[in-house]
């Protein structure tokens, strides 16, 4: 047994994380900050995180991760770091060029108190920040939330630094991608042109982090949101904020700031929620939802419809972070399975209020926990006193789904150890059939491999 | 597609190339850069700057000591429960990251997959974590029930001024097992290297000579700096075995930490990782008389040579005809692959840029495929990693690297632990020219011209392909798609692109059959579309319709 220690006896524990379901805020600084063009990660802290989040993400997608940082000393952590990050942002624009540093902090830059904005600003009146270009900043501090909060905080120091109001209105909608994947970004793109509304998605990192192979390293690939789409941000019609933990900050900010308002929506995943997404982008842009979308709708239900019979009362454990929990759990009900467990690190009181209403009369049948001590070492304690037919979670879930021999699908971040997220989406409609497709290959797997000779169908 | 370049003839001066790549620095920096970049003669003794504070921006490729002490020294003990103290990303990006491979046997401990930590949140910020820490470790001692635990320091912990030391005594008290602290946060020090002291300290007070285990069986050693990365230490286990000598303890590659509390017990060290573990070999010297030598068992005439040398020092007739026997089977199987692959290998180019070590060791096995290492350095070694130990005296400790404790060690007062007849067996094999307590460092053994740099950035990265355009690239995760982007393949040398082991005889085969998989393939000739050398089609259907 790869997990040899857990049991199925819980105590109460108060102090002790074991295999987290999540990590920290920087990575997601780090994610969102990749999805601007000609944008240079900066991570304001030693040089542990900054190396660690690289090698997450690199590990996740296959792909070159770049980032700065400010590689604190014993001196620079007691007497403060900006000297540090004056003396990176110099040496980044000089050698490496990018039109903009999109600078976060560490547990160690926020305990000693650096001030980003301060340190900022004076690098910008020491003149080390070219004409035309831009550093901006976002606090990311690891003790408070997960790598969900600190892409919610970059997201937000983004729109905040650029949007701006002018007055011209541009017949335009803007989207706010909550921490999805490449494929799930483009897919996005794909949607809103199918439906004909001129919107800017922000981040966006397709033609970032799943660059072709050409022979030549682009260190500034050629995806990423624009500035000037960016700048224009402020005089869209609408905003649409896909994930409350991913977007909500930047929205309001929009809000506030352009006075541009906001729907805040699921990140549609499933059927539902993508019905939702769709129905508030027909309103956003006014206008009807074309043929080719509504097929994709029905192609999506007809799968349910012909497959029921696979999914019905199949019980699921589900770890990971609380935007892609709350749209799945809703789609697992759908199907008419029975999402068992649910946990995610990622701390927030709105988690239970949501997975109430998710949930609503069945929420018996739930166990769900998130913030501190909601680890896997907790979902796995549950499964080992009832067992579920499906698990569905990030690469770590494998060594679960090895033990307990549960069909295992993997979803969310990171996964190191099979591709294809990055390449095919789990939004809208075809992300749907792509997740069905993906569990009916499991549990169709698990019945071919598992039951009795006699019993193997050659028609499913 | 990369056009390669003709370097038959000999290497060329790069003097030319490290102008140009300091150029594009800010003054300052260019300067301090300059230090870090040598054009090779081994010849002659030449200095390079290393095991300085990186600098800020450059986009370097190192870690922190945290990741040096908990990541690389302590994490591949399979049965004592590592806490990180800290918020989670600490623990979650070391769970599992480094292939550390280890064989548990049904029943016992194995927390290899786990990954514990305090979570420290906000309020633990404010008001101190040592209380949740405490609470952790009760915690973790009532689900698991572990022989030992370390707590490991992360950043925030040093400044909070929480005192995982004075929680580790009070908690052993309570508990009644072993629980030792490090002072490993992420800024002491200027790289991992710090933390490879640190957990070496850490360990030599609270670990070994816990046990003094009754000495039987005639060779007995130790294994340092070896962490069994892909079951690198499998192999080596199996080797020593079958030729009859007993690998007390390895540190710390499949190791438990029974084993480490006995190794003060046996008659010889050998160093495979001399940056990461070089100072417990020297302590035990110090404390128990137990002599150490250099050992490097990448490549098959390197383990051949490392094999001898241990049987020379062991000086048994029987011992040494099973080794040379071993050898002459083993290499036999290693020369057929050898035969096969070579003429593909033959004069093509390797750079590697690697950790503290195997930046060194890994040019033995292109030298025996026939390929030239034009370019070598290291993430965090010292001086001593380059240019040999003889230069350790000079070996100026700066203001970054100050607080790093060195332990002075005394005699062991247990007359019985002494080994005087270790040490007059050491003096006697040295006046026949054996040498113990050496490492002679990566560039005596490098090529004429051969650029060596230390804490390559990704700027120096990317020349070096533009100038040398190598056939191979080794180093790690980080640069693994950049450089292969480029147009050439990287091989990593932390993780092993998830394959190996690379040790010794079977090693060298893996390796060498990796090598031509690598560089034989066609994959690279799809990259460029096949109309890229066609002329542009103009107009389109609509216009002609």
């Amino acid at each position: 047994m790869l997990l040899r220690h857990t049991t199925e006896k819980e105590i109460d524990r108060k102090a002790l994380t074991v295999n987290p379901a999540k990590t920290c805020q920087p990575v997601g600084a780090m994610y969102a900050a990749l999805g601007i063009h000609g944008c240079l990660p900066h991570s304001h802290g030693s040089q542990g995180c900054c190396s660690y989040h690289r090698s997450a993400l690199t590990r996740h997608y296959k792909e070159p991760v770049m980032a700065a940082t400010s590689s604190f000393t014993e001196g620079s952590s007691v007497f403060g770091g900006q000297a540090n990050l004056l003396q990176a942002i110099g040496t980044i624009f000089s050698v490496y060029d990018p039109e903009i540093i999109a600078v976060h902090s560490t547990c160690l830059s926020e305990t000693i108190g650096d001030d980003l904005g301060q340190i900022v600003a004076k690098a910008r009146n020491d003149g080390k920040v070219p004409e035309g270009k831009h550093v901006i900043q976002a606090p990311t501090p690891s003790y408070v939330g997960s790598h969900v909060t600190g892409y919610h905080n970059m997201l937000e120091g983004i729109v905040k630094y650029f949007a701006m109001k002018t007055d011209e209105a541009k017949r335009q909608v803007n989207i706010l991608a909550g921490w999805v994947e490449p494929s799930d970004m483009r897919e996005l793109k794909r949607i809103t042109g199918l439906m004909g509304v001129k919107t800017v998605l922000a981040p966006d990192t397709s033609d970032v982090l799943d660059a072709p192979m050409t022979g030549k390293f682009e260190m500034y690939p050629k995806g990423g949101t624009t500035i000037p789409e960016l700048v224009s941000m402020g005089d869209s019609m609408k905003t649409l904020a896909l994930g409350e933990y991913g977007t909500k900050g930047a929205a309001v900010a929009l809000d506030n700031a352009c006075k541009v308002p906001f729907d805040l929506l699921d990140l549609p995943i499933g059927v539902k929620a993508t019905d939702r997404f769709i129905s508030a982008l027909s309103q956003a842009g006014a206008v009807s939802v074309p043929e080719a979308i509504n097929d994709e709708r029905g192609r999506l239900v007809d799968m349910i419809t012909d497959m029921h019979q696979y999914f019905y009362g199949k019980r699921v454990a589900l770890f990971g972070d609380p935007d892609q929990l709350f749209a799945m759990c809703e789609f697992l009900l759908d199907l008419d399975m029975v999402p068992a467990y649910v946990v995610s690190g990622t701390p927030g009181k709105s988690f239970e209020k949501r997975m109430k209403e998710i949930f609503g009369d069945k929420i018996d049948q739930v166990k769900f926990k998130n913030g501190a001590n909601a680890d896997m070492f907790q979902i796995h304690q549950w499964i080992k006193q009832e067992g579920v037919d499906l698990l569905i979670g990030n690469t770590y879930g494998k060594y679960i789904a090895r033990d307990e021999k549960i069909p295992f699908l993997r979803m969310g971040f990171p996964i190191v150890d099979r591709v294809g997220h990055s390449y095919f989406p789990t939004l809208g409609y075809m992300g749907g059939i792509r997740i069905l497709e993906k569990m009916l290959d499991l549990l169709m797997q698990y019945q071919d491999e598992n039951c009795e000779e006699e019993k193997v169908e050659l028609v499913m | 597609m990369v056009k390669k370049k003709d370097f038959s003839a000999g290497l060329p001066d790069p003097t030319p190339l490290i102008e140009d790549i300091v150029s594009k620095y800010p003054s300052k920096i260019a300067k301090k850069r300059k230090k870090g970049m040598v054009a090779n003669d081994p010849e002659v003794d030449q200095e390079v700057q290393a095991n300085v504070r990186t600098i800020p921006g450059i986009i370097t490729q190192r870690g922190c000591t945290y990741a040096g002490c908990k990541g690389v020294v302590l994490g591949p003990t399979r049965d004592i429960i590592n806490l990180v103290h800290g918020p989670i990303g600490c623990s979650f990006y070391a769970w599992l990251t480094r292939r550390n491979q280890t064989r548990a046997a049904e029943g016992e401990d194995n927390f290899i997959m786990y990954s514990f930590s305090t979570d420290m949140q906000d309020e633990n910020i404010v008001f101190g974590g040592e209380i949740k820490l405490k609470q952790a470790v009760r915690e973790a001692h009532a689900l698991f029930n572990p022989k030992a635990i370390g707590i490991f320091s992360t950043c925030p912990v040093g400044l909070i001024g929480d005192d995982v030391h004075a929680v580790s005594r009070e908690m052993k008290e309570e508990l009644g097992i072993n629980i030792f602290g490090f002072s490993c946060e992420g800024y002491r020090g200027v790289s991992q290297s710090a933390g490879h002291h640190i957990a070496n300290n850490g360990v030599f007070k609270n670990v070994v000579g816990l046990n003094d285990r009754p000495r039987k069986g005639k060779f007995q050693m130790n294994l340092l700096g070896e962490y069994n990365i892909g079951g690198d230490a499998f192999e080596l286990e199996a080797l020593f075995e079958e030729v009859g000598i007993e690998l007390i303890s390895t540190f710390s590659g499949n190791s438990t930490i029974k084993s480490m509390e006995y190794s003060h017990t046996v008659d010889l060290n050998i160093v495979m990782c001399h940056r990461s573990i070089n100072y417990i070999a020297e302590m035990m010297e110090e404390k128990y008389g137990i002599p150490w030598i250099k050992a490097n068992f990448i490549g098959a005439e390197a383990t051949s040579k490392t094999l001898r040398k241990v049987a020379e020092f062991f000086d048994d007739a029987e011992l040494t005809a099973k080794v040379e026997e071993v050898i002459a089977r083993e290499a036999a199987k290693v020369q057929v692959v050898m035969d096969a692959i070579k003429p593909k290998t033959e004069g093509k180019l390797a750079m590697m840029f690697v950790g503290g070590s195997r930046a060194h060791h890994y040019q033995e096995l292109f030298k025996e495929l026939g390929m030239h290492t034009v370019s070598a350095g290291y993430e965090f070694a010292h001086r001593d990693d380059y240019e040999g130990r003889k230069v350790i005296p000079s070996i100026k400790i700066d203001a970054d690297t100050r607080n790093i404790e060195d332990l002075t060690i005394e005699k062991t007062e247990k007359e019985e632990l002494w080994r005087e007849d270790l040490i007059a067996k050491k003096a006697k094999l040295e006046k026949e020219g054996y040498q113990f307590s050496d490492y002679e460092g990566m560039m005596p053994e490098m090529e004429k011209n051969s650029l060596v740099i230390d804490d390559v950035s990704h700027h120096e990265t990317e020349k070096l392909i533009e100038f040398y355009k190598p056939d191979i690239f080794c180093a790690g995760i980080k640069e693994k798609y950049v450089v292969q982007k480029s147009g050439v393949p990287l091989k990593q040398l932390h993780s092993y692109d998830y394959g190996g082991p690379y040790t010794a005889f079977g090693g060298a085969i893996n390796f060498f059959k990796e090598m031509e998989r690598m560089l034989v393939t066609d994959v690279w000739k799809l990259v460029d579309t096949p109309w890229k050398s066609e002329p542009e089609i103009v107009g389109s259907m609509t216009i002609n319709a």
